[in-house]
């Protein structure tokens, strides 16, 4: 199973590792994961690259038991959608104890293995969460 | 613009069906609706066919030209077939461009039909291939399977509106009592509450009961101008409204998790387009992909409050006999979800209940039904709504 192709990865790379999204200077939206035409402005945009903190609080969550295909040896794993302080959300894993994950959450974000094709195949690394306690 | 209505239906039997090939399937559904309908090949005008992932499913692409040909429309009478895509929604918006066709008034006679052979793959496979229906890059790539987005959707709704596992569980209940007397079917076997909530977890708060399943099968109608549809059939179900909406396609991108404003959209568009409101319609088949989706979809097209579509359910107030049936073909959780089908299932069922026909499942003096279906995690939605009176 090949999560996904070399160059589809690695064209996105700066994004995933260090949760590089877009801003729009028009109308000052956030936009992670990046996109290159501001849905509110459209045309009229003006889109740069901006760095997320990557601090964020839970908006919801679930405990995978029957895991994505390339994800088998994770279960069970917890999968969220995380509000970054910025205001854009994205879909994570979180990593912490299922029954500590709570609604509304703080977290930050860590660099991690997202997943492997295979033994000698590529590592793909990416961003998760974890609790954020202080 | 025409007035459009259907004149003819097919569904073959909904399952695993490993001794059937996906032509087998469409050719039966195609042949079947164009007896229903009593009209020869050389009459038919254009055909649509709404089929998900072909590419994934069956390693076929060209849909349309396959289906045309097996069903002895391609060779001598060139008759033109288009495939439809939209993951989930494939077969309802198939339909909708049917009746764009038929109304537009460029075709007559015009089959819309939809179909999926998702057993010819292992269930990991299929489950990957329904996968590619969210966001790949930015939702898969986490390892979000679609349990778990629908799962994401169901724990919010719990935690706003205090839905619980045992209303989520009544909606599969219901829809395995109605899929009993359905002879279509996949499962045609009665569960409870207990049995649902004691299956295992797939993704947290969904059991696999709360899952629709993996299917193969194939779905036809056929649809005519509504002023020469008494040539064919006593009983014409016209086309009241046909709507459909977008929304963003990876759930993290949504206003608010637990409402699929493509559903909203959608809804209101077609009570407009048909000058109806939810109080008019007597049934509706929606696109229970999971039990928290049916919930959000009766909130969604203003049946139940927001908030309130679990309690309803569980109130049986969605069952046959009550205040608005839901799903009384068992919906795609036991009458089976081959998703390219599924839409053209839905209205199917629907034209089986206007006309009289639907056996044990019939709603008493049923005029007007709507159908909902929905692709992804409500990226898109089509509605439809069919009376039968002009």
């Amino acid at each position: 199973m090949i999560i996904m192709s070399v160059p589809r990865f690695w064209r996105k790379q700066v994004a995933r590792y260090n949760l590089v999204g877009t801003h729009c200077k028009k109308c000052d939206e956030y936009f992670y994961p990046p996109r290159n035409m501001c849905p509110a402005c459209r045309r009229e945009g003006e889109i740069e690259d901006y760095k997320f903190s990557g601090k964020g609080e839970v908006v919801t969550y679930t405990v995978i038991h029957t895991a994505a295909e390339g994800f088998e040896n994770q279960t069970p794993y917890v999968l969220g959608i995380i509000k970054l302080e910025e205001g854009p959300s994205l879909t994570s894993q979180i990593i912490s104890e299922p029954e500590t994950v709570k609604i509304g959450m703080k977290v930050k974000p860590v660099f991690r293995k997202l997943g492997q094709d295979g033994e000698q195949g590529m590592i793909y690394y990416g961003t998760k969460f974890i609790p954020d306690k202080c | 613009m025409r007035d459009v209505a259907i004149i003819g239906i097919k569904n073959t039997s909904f399952g695993e069906q490993w001794d059937r090939s996906f032509r087998d399937l469409v050719v039966e559904a195609g042949v079947g609706a164009v007896d229903d309908a009593g009209v020869v090949g050389e009459k038919i005008d254009s055909m649509f066919v709404g089929n998900m992932s072909g590419g994934q499913f069956v390693e076929q692409e060209h849909i349309g030209a396959l289906i045309a040909d097996y069903s002895g429309l391609a060779k001598d009478i060139h008759v033109p077939s288009t495939r439809v895509e939209a993951a989930c929604a494939s077969g309802g918006l198939a339909l909708r461009q049917g009746i764009y066709a038929v109304a537009s008034g460029i075709d007559d006679i015009v089959i819309a039909a939809g179909a999926e052979k998702m057993t010819d793959v292992p269930s990991a496979k299929a489950s990957s291939a329904l996968a590619a229906a969210a966001d790949r890059e930015w939702e898969g790539i986490m390892g979000a399977t679609f349990p778990g987005l629908y799962a994401m959707i169901a724990k919010m709704h719990m935690h706003k509106y205090g839905t619980t596992s045992e209303q989520l569980a009544s909606v599969a209940v219901k829809n395995h009592h109605n899929g009993q007397h359905n002879p279509i079917a996949q499962y045609k076997t009665p569960i409870t509450v207990e049995s649902v909530l004691r299956s295992i977890m797939v993704a947290d708060p969904l059991h696999i009961f709360d899952c629709s399943p993996i299917t193969d099968g194939a779905s036809a109608v056929v649809l005519a101008p509504a002023d020469i549809a008494h040539e064919f059939t006593d009983t014409p179900i016209y086309v009241k409204a046909t709507a459909q909406a977008s929304d963003t396609i990876a759930l993290h991108d949504r206003r608010d998790i637990t409402t699929l404003d493509a559903s909203v959209v959608a809804g209101r568009r077609a009570y407009e387009m048909a000058k109806m409101g939810p109080e008019d319609i007597q049934l509706v088949e929606v696109h229970d992909c999971f039990t928290i989706a049916e919930i959000c979809a009766i909130e969604d097209l203003g049946f139940a409050k927001k908030g309130e579509g679990g309690i309803m359910t569980q109130n049986e107030e969605t069952a046959i006999g009550g205040k608005i049936p839901v799903n009384t073909s068992g919906g795609l959780k036991s009458c089976g979800h081959p998703v390219g089908a599924t839409g053209v299932k839905q209205a199917i069922e629907i034209v089986e209940q206007l006309r009289g026909e639907a056996g044990k499942r019939q709603v008493d003096g049923a005029e007007i039904g709507m159908t909902h279906n929905v692709g992804g995690s409500g990226a898109t939605a089509v509605v439809h709504i069919f009376s039968r009176n002009r």
